[in-house]
């Protein structure tokens, strides 16, 4: 191979750079932000992998990938293969190696990220996800059961197949909401031949995935494809139904259904609780985010949805959501977006790819700072009012508490605000189930396979943790399918 | 074979508000009153907000009545039967409260009168007094009021211009009964424009009546996801999509109602016009 004097151990290959659009041109535009490895780049990194005898990689995926063998697969151009080697273990590939935060993950127990830079692992699983092009559908085939199914799945290695017309075993299970947590759940089901409806209360599947996560970091095609996906195999997809309202979890058992999966996730938005939170102009991130992504508010009057355009935009909070509506502000065309966060950069929680791209496309870091009030004129936000914060001892989550600085209060001048503080558990659906045990926070309380404490319910995702991450959300949805299984097989609970 | 979400009728009450019947079993088996669906009317569509004016779940539908004002609600207006709404989610929002309070004023103005149907048949079936106040700015604006009178105690309309009835808001002429105060009133429930309700409040607080109004901010979701529809009641927020719509008046900041409904004037602007001209033809305007 031409390469091969690259795989010598010595010789040190840096990390592949992706290509990205410049930041002066993406800020412009809702398209998205990296281009993603061609295949020359996509080996050439997969060769830096030290193929290690105990890959330490796989321990730091949540759901744990063969990463060592797609990678593997990789090396050898065999890129179909590398994408089946994912999926036994990830439904949705194009998703994760996008939004990760591999820094967390994979990419932190990675063997050659002790003395270097770890194997671009994310990049190589989008790389592989996207590289799929040939679709193996299957159409006109009618087994029996489910074990038909998935041996003719494994004998046939179909890895994205369109088995529409398979018989599944006509017992019927329900998963509410379509999330990451959702889907996951649904596909493994209707894998094992279950009879899955899936009920979405908003008129688009993908969850965050589709109203949080912006087009230029998850284009929105990628969540349609995996979502088809997931139908391929015989999901079937109820939208515009929110259980609580349309229906009752008792009425999904009365209708015929054996479980119930709650992947209803962290919708609800956190106010701040300060003076002039409700003038006009201050937005939750979730409205925001939701104008844009799934109303397509960018698209005005395209389509109808309008959102307010301003010069100053302010964005308070320091994770990913704050990341997001902050690089958002400036493709509407604010001329200056501030990320008020009341700690410093080492204890933001979002990406560090995505912190990396917030400030090469001009985002104004605002750390150590806390808003008071917000000040408004006419009804309309002017100024907050802040104060300069210190790190004093770590709390309990680990990171420096914030405390703020006596008399060193001030104002800041802004058109629009964007709180993203963080989302708590939405309680349309458990309000109408109160044999459904919460914690004190407002989730659903679980056991280690998400049983809850009503029979036959299952939890998983944002909804059971809090906010957290799309991978952990997957690998609930997945640990849940089982324990569904075996609830149902054994009716034990 | 009719389908789900097909507009089965079409009623144009007036020059400025049509009323559909839409096919949606299970939302009309579900429905109650004061609650209400959110509607796109195509794919590209806000999701507006629209009360559940009235349902019969044995024939599977339910009535909206739509007040033509923007580029949705005009687009909304252009549908005829066979059609069919992208999408209907619901029934949303807490139901009305409904028992046997006695003798209760329930006011209606504009568009605001197709929610107080549901009411008053639900309070009629409660064996409650009702005495029903219907505005509008004049005669031919006024909808509903053969229904609305077949379940009232006692009926009155107010017209702006004096076309018919009373000459004048139906806040002046609650406040010329409540002053005639021939009968203990229970309670007051009014639904209609921002400003009425704020006037109506104001009046009935002077008499300590109880008074419930439905708020109608901008919403996007209607689930309690986006915080669109934050409202002050008691000063403190509320999303009225899940607490609401309807709220103890007494208690309600309408100012900044008022005020957060007007955030996107500008842009409703540039859509309408936009839509109005892509349509000249059909609008005759
Ligand atoms: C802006 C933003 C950026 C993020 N960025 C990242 C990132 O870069 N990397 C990462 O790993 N994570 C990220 N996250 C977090 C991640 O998206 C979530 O942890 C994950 O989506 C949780 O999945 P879930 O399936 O539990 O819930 P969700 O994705 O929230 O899905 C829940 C679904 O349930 C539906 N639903 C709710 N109630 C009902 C009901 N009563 N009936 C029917 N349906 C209902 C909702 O409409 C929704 O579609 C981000 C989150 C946000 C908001
Ligand atoms: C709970 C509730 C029930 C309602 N019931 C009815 C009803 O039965 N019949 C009816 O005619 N109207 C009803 N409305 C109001 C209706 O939703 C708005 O008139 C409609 O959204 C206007 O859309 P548009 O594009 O035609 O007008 P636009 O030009 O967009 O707006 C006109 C005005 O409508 C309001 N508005 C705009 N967008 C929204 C939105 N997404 N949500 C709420 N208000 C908005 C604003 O005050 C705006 O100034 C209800 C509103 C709420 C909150
Ligand atoms: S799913 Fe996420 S954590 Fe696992 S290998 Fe892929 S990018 Fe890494
Ligand atoms: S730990 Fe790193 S170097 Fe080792 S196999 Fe995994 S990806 Fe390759
Ligand atoms: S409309 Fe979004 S929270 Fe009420």
């Amino acid at each position: 191979m031409q390469n091969e004097h690259l795989n010598s151990k010595k010789e040190k290959i840096p990390r592949t750079k992706i290509s990205e659009q410049k930041p002066e041109e993406r800020i412009k535009n809702f398209n998205e932000v990296e281009l993603g490895y061609t295949e020359e780049e996509a080996v050439r990194e997969s060769m830096r992998c030290l193929m290690c005898k105990k890959p330490k990689c796989i321990e730091g995926c949540p759901v744990n990938i063969d990463i060592k063998s797609f990678i593997a697969y990789i090396k050898n151009k065999e890129f179909e293969k590398a994408l089946e080697k994912i999926r036994e273990k990830n439904a949705l590939p194009g998703v994760c190696g996008r939004v990760c935060p591999q820094e967390d993950q994979c990419e932190k127990t990675c063997i050659l990220g002790i003395k270097d830079q770890p194997v671009a692992i994310g990049k190589l699983e989008r790389f592989a996800a996207d590289y799929e092009k040939n679709k193996n559908y299957v159409k006109n085939y009618k087994p029996n059961n489910s074990d038909e199914v998935n041996n003719f799945i494994k004998a046939n290695k179909i890895t994205n197949s369109n088995i529409e017309s398979i018989r599944f075993n006509n017992i019927k299970v329900a998963v509410i909401g379509a999330g990451p947590a959702g889907l996951t759940c649904s596909g493994e089901l209707a894998k094992m031949g279950y009879k899955v409806t899936l009920f979405e209360a908003l008129h688009s599947p993908g969850g965050v995935l589709v109203y949080g996560i912006p087009e230029f970091r998850l284009p929105k095609k990628i969540v349609n494809d995996e979502v088809e996906y997931v139908k391929s195999l015989g999901v079937e997809i109820k939208l515009n139904t929110i259980i609580g309202k349309t229906f009752t979890i008792d009425e999904l058992f009365s209708k015929g259904y054996k479980s119930v999966f709650i992947a209803t996730g962290a919708g609800l938005p956190y106010f701040l609780g300060i003076k002039g939170e409700n003038l006009n102009g201050v937005y939750s991130a979730n409205e925001y985010l939701t104008r844009v992504n799934l109303m397509k508010a960018y698209l005005f009057p395209e389509w109808d949805t309008p959102i307010k355009k301003a010069d100053i935009v302010s964005v308070i909070g320091g994770g990913n959501v704050a990341l997001d509506s902050a690089r958002t502000a400036l493709r509407l065309g604010a001329k200056k977006v501030k990320l008020i966060y009341r700690r410093s950069e080492a204890e933001m929680p979002g990406r560090i790819e995505e912190i990396k791209h917030a400030k090469e496309e001009g985002v104004e870091m605002v750390y150590l700072t806390n808003p008071l009030e917000i000040i408004g004129e006419n009804g309309w936000v002017k100024k907050i009012k802040c104060i300069r914060m210190q790190l004093g001892e770590p709390d309990e989550s680990g990171r420096r508490r914030p405390l703020p600085i006596t008399n060193s209060e001030h104002e800041i001048d802004t058109d629009i605000i964007v709180i993203a503080i963080g989302q708590g558990p939405n309680p349309v659906l458990t309000q109408t189930s109160p044999d459904i045990m919460l914690n004190k926070k407002g989730n659903i309380v679980t056991d280690a396979v998400g049983k809850t404490s009503k029979k036959g319910v299952f939890a998983g995702g944002d909804i059971v943790t809090g906010a957290a991450t799309v991978i952990l959300a997957m690998g609930a949805g997945k640990i849940v399918a089982n324990a569904i299984d075996e609830y149902i097989k054994t009716g034990i609970w | 074979m009719v389908l789900e979400n097909q507009i089965i009728n079409k009623y144009n009450l007036t020059k400025e508000i049509v009323s559909f019947e839409v096919f949606s079993p299970t939302i009309a088996n579900k429905a109650k009153a004061g609650q209400f669906v959110i509607v796109r009317a195509s794919s590209n569509g806000e999701r507006i907000p629209l009360t559940i004016a009235d349902f019969n779940s044995t024939r599977g539908y339910i009535n909206l009545t739509i007040l033509k004002r923007g580029k949705s609600t005009n687009q909304l207006g252009l549908m005829e039967p066979g059609q069919l709404l992208n999408d209907i989610v619901g029934p949303l929002g807490k139901p009305s409260e409904i028992e046997k309070f006695g003798n209760v004023v329930v006011i209606g103005g504009g568009v605001g009168i197709a929610p107080i149907l549901p009411i008053i048949k639900s309070l009629h079936y409660e064996d409650n007094y009702i005495i029903s106040v219907l505005g509008a700015k004049s005669a031919e604006g006024l909808i509903f009021t053969k229904e609305i009178k077949q379940y009232s105690n006692e009926f009155h309309i107010c017209t702006d211009d004096g076309s018919l009835g009373f000459k004048g808001f139906v806040s002046e002429f609650l406040l010329n009964y409540l002053k005639k105060d021939n009968k203990k009133i229970n309670r007051v429930i009014a639904i209609g424009p921002a400003l009425m309700m704020k006037a109506v409040c104001s009046i009935t607080k002077n008499f300590n009546i109880k008074t419930i109004v439905s708020l109608n901010p901008i919403m996007v979701d209607g689930t309690g996801m986006c915080g669109s529809c934050r409202v002050e009641v008691a000063n403190q927020t509320k999303f009225a999509c899940v607490d609401g719509p309807e709220f103890d008046g007494h208690q309600v900041d309408f100012d900044l109602l008022i005020s957060r409904l007007n955030i996107y004037c500008n842009e409703e602007d540039i859509a309408l016009k936009k839509f109005m001209e892509n349509h000249k033809c059909k609008m005759n305007i």
